[in-house]
């Protein structure tokens, strides 16, 4: 094994009575990739905040090539070769690539100088590593993958050996994180050491030498990636043994419930985000609907969920066709059948500072099972929240505690127990998992594949391809407000990744 | 020619009106672009004003009055920057509280000091930034256009107005061509990119603000000593928010506010300007709806001429690390 690049002994940080980090050991070879896996809330971006300095740890050290350094702001990570691309990038922007290059190390009082002498510099690195950006484009005009790569050229251009990438994917395509996985591969080979956070398991597989597991803030496990699997792994994150792969018997299609057409939606600028599109959901299926984010995906779960006007086209529920008064009016449609699991369960889906059983009657408390006269009857809410809390396995099972003081896994149960158990005939659902962990994940996808058995149509929206790829009897890609093509439940990774890029839109624009 | 003469009075008196705007416009503008709003502009320069006059009044120098206005209004900034950046308080209603502490407390002290009501003593012409004639000024008067446009508009101000038009390019260079510039743009629009670069957003914040007081205090040294020759209550006279409206006309950009604060003070010589005057169709009209002309133009031109105007992305937020 190689010396050590950076080696963090008996890390500890705790934030008030959570325990975010405890006793953390870890060797990190210079010129490898090491992966740090862990569920949400594992600890990993704490530990990594420590390392950049956003953090100081209340006790334990940090030695980088084998000197114990003092780290108390990014500056000083910046002076130790260290180097963070986080997972909200952090660019100005308005500003150039250049300019956001140069924010913070701009050689003098001046522009003008350092400009030129960071320009020289940009392209040297460019050119070494292939990361070629225009230095003069504006970040904003940049796709997504492009702004990541700017963010790693910050960090090369500050002289970074050590680069610490945050869930780096979760934004990508799988052709962009094909891309970006070749650049980590490059950097390697010049000798940079790399630290991989994320919560994909495929990819710590695909391109890490070595992996080390999170749980709760320990870190339980430091293993060579040749020497381990996906099951270890995930079982490692959770404790207990998971299964990966959704077990379903093959769907049996009833009755259209939910149909679109032409459907159009513009966001606030009046830029069109969903453009005429059409589509069924029958009883019995699971409809997916992927896309890179931000492609309309969002608008469209929020037109047909009665939350943004659509300014044309129509939804079909249940055999019938909804006027415009239904169709804005999110309680009328519940009442219609229709139930929604929003994609952004804090803005959306709950009130955080509510008790539990409040939040897990929200949206349906006008229904007479809940009243006695005019007021609610707490007895009754709080006795139908507990039988969602047992149903659901909810964690902590008290349903008097702030919804805020649940775990993300925990919360996004409470707000799928309530709209599943209403018994709705079409069950629409915006990233079901998105920042829950693994053990909940396979909670939420066999309920789901249940709701689907029992007959119910269910729309799913998500960026996880795996997730619609595991779930999603049909699976339609979204890119630039169009639906862009339809597949089959078997359709593979690389047909869709280039859906989602709109690769084949283009060839047929021509 | 007496067109022309009118034409050149009402330029003259457009420059006097609208300096007090391009300061503070531009001190609004040092604040806003590092992601901290201002309301209490309109507080700095009463304040300020207040402050000159008095100073002015006991020293009988002009310029030891600015530099009390300017102290007074940096102190100003550095209390709405410990509210709003140090302890994260809500940049509007600290704005807001600054104006009403603003408001209160000139003629409160004006009283206890002078006893008149809340004024300051009349100040002799010394104790004034009075008019500087421009070489030849008065020899080519008689030249036609070139003479009047020399004499009437470009010589004949006092030293503030020379100063108010420099600050401008000179802002323009600080944020776009130094560093302190470009990170002061880059803390508003995402301080989060600044944190992470190294940089202290909240330092840097402070210097804006301190920038902004400066501003602040040239504003209001030149509403109590230079354009008039005391400080009179509320003197002010919401040129702060005309200033902020001003400001984001401007889109934020320094040579707009120049042209912004311009126009402004146009339109309210243009009223002083046509008052008791007689127009063609119209006839004579009332003193009080020339009077609000500028201020419903600044309506009009805000609501529908500019487009879009997008402020800085992280103004009005204070800044806190994610966990």
């Amino acid at each position: 094994m190689a010396e050590p690049a950076i080696e963090l002994v008996g890390i500890s940080k705790s934030f008030g009575p959570v325990r975010a980090n405890h006793d953390i050991h870890l060797k990190v070879s210079r010129g490898t990739i090491h992966g740090i896996v862990g569920e949400n809330g594992a600890g990993k971006s704490t530990l990594m905040s420590i390392l950049y300095g956003f953090y100081q740890a209340d006790s334990g050290e940090i030695r980088v090539g084998g000197k114990p350094v003092v780290i108390h702001s990014p500056n000083d990570a910046i002076a130790q070769g260290i180097g963070m691309v986080h997972q909200h990038f952090m660019l100005v922007e308005n500003f150039t690539v250049l300019e956001n290059v140069m924010l913070g190390a701009e050689g003098g009082a001046l522009l003008k100088r350092g400009t030129a002498a960071a320009r020289a510099e940009l392209k040297r690195i460019e050119r070494e590593y292939g990361l070629e950006v225009d230095a003069d484009a504006v970040i904003e005009e940049l796709p997504v993958g492009l702004q990541q790569r700017v963010e790693i050229l910050k960090a090369l251009y500050r002289g970074a050996d050590i680069l610490i990438l945050d869930e780096p994917t979760g934004v990508l395509t799988p052709s962009e994180a094909d891309h970006l996985f070749r650049i980590l591969g490059k950097l390697k080979e010049e000798g940079k050491t790399v630290i991989l956070i994320t919560h994909k398991l495929r990819e710590i597989m695909a391109i890490t030498d070595s992996v080390s597991v999170m749980r709760r803030g320990e870190m339980v496990a430091t293993l060579k990636t040749s020497e381990t699997s996906m099951p270890q792994l995930a079982e490692l994150m959770v404790g207990r043994s998971v299964l990966l792969r959704v077990d379903k018997a093959s769907a049996s299609p009833g009755k259209v419930l939910l149909s679109v057409r032409g459907l159009t939606v513009k966001d606030s600028r009046g830029v069109t985000m969903v453009d005429n599109v059409s589509f069924d959901v029958r009883a019995g299926e699971i409809v997916g609907v992927a896309g890179v984010a931000g492609n309309g995906q969002s608008e469209l779960l929020e037109a047909i969920g009665g939350i943004r006007k659509a300014i044309a086209g129509e939804i079909v529920l249940n055999g019938e066709t909804l006027d415009e008064a239904t169709r804005r009016d999110p309680a009328a449609l519940r009442r219609k059948g229709l139930a929604h699991v929003p994609e952004d369960r804090h803005h959306m889906g709950l009130v955080l500072p509510f008790e539990e059983n409040e939040n897990a009657i929200l949206g349906y408390q006008n229904d007479p099972k809940y009243l006695s006269g005019p007021l609610l009857d707490l007895d009754a809410i709080r006795a139908d929240a507990r039988e969602k809390i047992r149903k659901y396995d909810i964690r902590p099972d008290n349903c008097r505690l702030r919804t805020a003081n649940f775990s993300g896994g925990n919360q996004q149960k409470i707000v799928l127990s309530r709209e599943m158990e209403q018994d709705p005939d079409v069950l629409i659902v915006g990233q079901p998992t998105r920042g829950v962990d693994v053990g909940a994940i396979e909670f939420i996808h066999r309920r789901l594949v249940a709701m689907r058995d029992a007959g119910k149509a269910v729309l799913l929206v998500s960026v996880e391809l795996d997730e619609i790829r595991s779930l999603s009897d049909r699976i339609l890609v979204m890119f630039a407000g169009r639906i862009v093509g339809e597949r089959g439940a078997g359709a593979t990774e690389q047909e869709l990744g280039l859906l989602m890029a709109g690769v084949e839109q283009r060839e047929a624009a021509e | 020619m007496d067109l022309f003469g009118d034409l050149v009075q009402v330029l003259a008196s457009t420059v006097r009106l609208s300096i007090p705007l391009v300061f503070a416009a531009l001190a609004g503008l040092y604040a806003e672009r590092s992601g901290v709003f201002d309301i209490g502009l309109e507080g700095k320069m009463l304040f300020g004003a207040f402050a000159a006059a008095s100073a002015a009044a006991w020293t009988g120098s002009a310029w030891l009055g600015l530099l009390a206005a300017v102290l007074t209004s940096v102190l100003l900034s550095l209390l709405h920057g410990y509210a709003s950046i140090t302890q994260r308080g809500n940049q509007i209603i600290s704005g807001v509280a600054i104006n009403f502490i603003a408001s209160g407390l000139t003629i409160q002290l004006g009283n206890a000091w002078f006893g008149q009501g809340g004024r300051t003593p009349q100040l002799p012409n010394s104790a004034r930034f009075t008019e500087i004639v421009w070489p030849f000024a008065r020899e080519i008067a008689q030249v036609p256009i070139i003479g009047p446009v020399y004499a009437g508009l470009i010589s004949g101000h006092n030293v503030l107005v020379y100063i108010a038009f420099l600050a401008v390019p000179f802002t323009w260079w600080v944020l776009f061509r130094t560093r302190f510039g470009l990170r002061l743009r880059a803390v508003g629009e995402n301080p989060g990119a600044v944190d992470t670069a190294g940089l202290s957003v909240s330092w840097l914040r402070y210097r804006a603000l301190i920038c902004c007081g400066i501003l602040g205090g040239f504003a209001g040294a030149y509403l109590s000593v230079a354009q008039s020759a005391s400080f009179i209550r509320e003197m002010s006279a919401g040129k702060g928010y005309i200033a902020l409206a001003a400001l984001v006309f401007a889109k934020w950009k320094p040579f707009n506010v120049l042209m912004a604060c311009l126009l402004f003070g146009f339109l309210d010589a243009f009223s002083i300007r046509l008052q008791g005057k007689s127009l063609p169709v119209i006839g004579e009209m009332p003193v009080q709806l020339i009077q609000a002309l500028p201020y419903i133009l600044t309506v009009i031109l805000l609501a529908g001429f500019i487009g879009k105007a997008i402020p800085p992305k992280a103004g009005g937020v204070p800044y806190v690390k994610e966990r």
